[in-house]
């Protein structure tokens, strides 16, 4: 009954088939079984968003999520941002460009958080950036050059 | 995680017989479920994925009532600006919930059902102690580390707070929790630990939410939910208050009250002693605060969480006391 399913996924716009248990995450399925690693595990428990994607443009935990449940749903990782001509998104920019890091390794779940945070709406003042943002935590502490950072892009866009 | 299968079921009769073996178990937006089987407090052997049925996660917003479908995001809940007119307190409870991408995963049936956050409930490897886990083996919590443990409807066999924000804001308002044809209002679907902390709901295996219906009242139009945590956001209250006000047409006579605690008892907490000590009252700074002190009637903690017997009337006092312009 936990044997392996064939999943169909639409990652990055190219559809990709693996054979997974069940029980196997978005998260494990991206980072052990199609060689995108840019996704991070921190907690691995809900906690941390280091492992944000998108599922139909919304936000979420890949580490929460299926691999199963998102068949037939556009998913997008921190890999698929980049424009088709290969550039770095405004978003990348702004966090190089305001140092809104140290380690890295909350970045790509920042991030794909602060895209869609921008999108959303919910980027209009530093106040509602932080609040918004909040599901993302960085250890080394870059949260007030993430909010800059994120305060450049949504400035730039309204 | 264990190992388990899975199941894409077509129609909401065909998921509640793939779900009618207790060893089965309804997946929606995952972040309550995935994340205890992880601990190894869930143990599904079979998930039956009901996030691509179709016509549960509608919305409707009427001159009676709210309905929200079992399968609608807190997110999009939490944003419906009618939702922010005609009851705040639902809205303003989802949003301060969780994080914005666990609203857009988790289900608003999904989230009537989380479970308490409680750490020895967590981590059956270290604590096998756990009355509401495994019925009998105990409580490794009572002489433990109880800072964020309940001091109300508290048992010998449980203290474990429920943690959940809309619910708070649902028994409020009288809210009434669809299973099909089956109502409960939410009140009655929060059971008591008592001498069986495991069973937290009057739903049988198989049986599922479909929707939870909200009625209209002034004092849902004019509500507000406070919520007081250890950390600014993205964290579960320490104390947190449903309030709805409705005044006379004097403007400063209650009419009607509304409040509710969430954060500190084992269900979402009705507090009708600070509303029947109101009601009718004029509205006025001291006598809110002295009335608020009624939320606490009963209480019993256990020495870490005593604060909340002293924090949890000020978020009344406070949430009541906004309300009215006053605070
Ligand atoms: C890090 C973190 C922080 C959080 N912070 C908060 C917070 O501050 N406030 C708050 O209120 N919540 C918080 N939550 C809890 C979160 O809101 C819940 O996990 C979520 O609402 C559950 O919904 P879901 O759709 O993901 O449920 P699932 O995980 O899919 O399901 C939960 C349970 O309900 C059952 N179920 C699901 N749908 C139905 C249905 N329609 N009928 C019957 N049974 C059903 C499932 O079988 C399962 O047992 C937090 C969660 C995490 C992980
Ligand atoms: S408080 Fe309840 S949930 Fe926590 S260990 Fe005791 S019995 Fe288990
Ligand atoms: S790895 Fe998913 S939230 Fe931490
Ligand atoms: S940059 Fe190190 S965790 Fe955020």
């Amino acid at each position: 009954m936990t044997q392996p399913i064939t999943l169909t996924l639409d990652i990055n716009g190219r559809t990709r088939t693996v054979a997974l248990e069940p029980r196997v995450t978005l998260l494990d399925a991206l980072r052990d079984h199609l060689a995108l690693n840019g996704t991070k595990k921190g907690c691995d428990q809900g906690q941390c968003g280091a492992c944000t994607v998108h599922v139909d443009g919304a936000r979420v935990l890949a580490c929460l999520t299926l691999a199963a449940q998102v068949e037939g749903r556009q998913i997008t990782t921190i890999e698929g941002l980049a424009g088709a001509d290969g550039g770095v998104h405004p978003v990348q920019t702004a966090f190089l460009e305001r140092d809104a890091f140290q380690c890295g390794y909350c970045t790509p779940g920042q991030i794909m958080s602060a895209v869609a945070c921008i999108r959303e709406g919910h980027a209009g003042s530093d106040a509602e950036i932080r609040e918004y943002m909040s599901g993302n935590l960085c250890r080394c502490g870059a949260y007030p050059h993430i909010v800059a950072a994120v305060r450049d892009v949504a400035g730039a866009a309204s | 995680m264990r190992g388990f299968s899975y199941l894409r079921p077509g129609s909401p009769d065909e998921a509640r017989e793939a779900a009618r073996d207790p060893s089965a178990a309804f997946l929606a937006g995952g972040t309550t479920l995935l994340d205890l089987a992880k601990c190894g407090v869930a143990e599904p052997e079979r998930v039956v994925d009901i996030t691509h049925l179709s016509g549960l996660a509608t919305i409707t917003v009427g001159d009676d009532r709210i309905t929200l479908g079992a399968l609608a995001t807190m997110s999009r809940v939490a944003d419906e600006a009618d939702i922010r007119t005609h009851c705040p307190a639902v809205a303003e409870a989802l949003s301060q919930a969780a994080s914005a991408q666990i609203r857009n995963m988790a289900t608003i049936g999904g989230n009537l059902m989380q479970r308490t956050r409680c750490a020895y409930f967590r981590d059956p490897a270290t604590f096998p102690a756990c009355n509401k886990r495994a019925p009998g083996s105990g409580c490794a919590a009572i002489g433990g580390a109880v800072r964020n443990h309940a001091v109300l409807g508290v048992s010998e066999s449980c203290i474990a707070t429920y943690p959940g924000d809309l619910a708070t804001a649902l028994v409020a308002f009288d809210a009434v929790v669809h299973v099909g044809e089956r109502r409960i209002a939410a009140d009655d679907f929060f059971l008591l630990p008592g001498a069986t902390p495991d069973r937290e709901h009057p739903l049988e295996p198989g049986e599922m939410i479909t929707a939870i219906a909200i009625p209209a009242s002034p004092a849902a139009r004019r509500s507000t939910y406070l919520k007081i945590r250890d950390r600014q956001s993205y964290e579960f209250a320490a104390a947190s208050a449903a309030v709805g006000l409705e005044l006379a047409a004097d403007g400063r006579t209650i009419r009607d009250l509304r409040v509710a605690l969430g954060g500190v008892a084992t269900k979402p907490w009705r507090a009708r002693g600070v509303e029947d000590a109101l009601r009718g009252k004029i509205f006025e700074p001291e006598t809110v605060k002295r009335a608020s002190l009624a939320a606490m009637e009963g209480a019993v903690d256990h020495g870490a969480n005593r604060f909340k017997i002293d924090l949890a009337p000020r978020v009344v006092a406070r949430a009541i006391l906004t309300l009215g312009g006053l605070a």
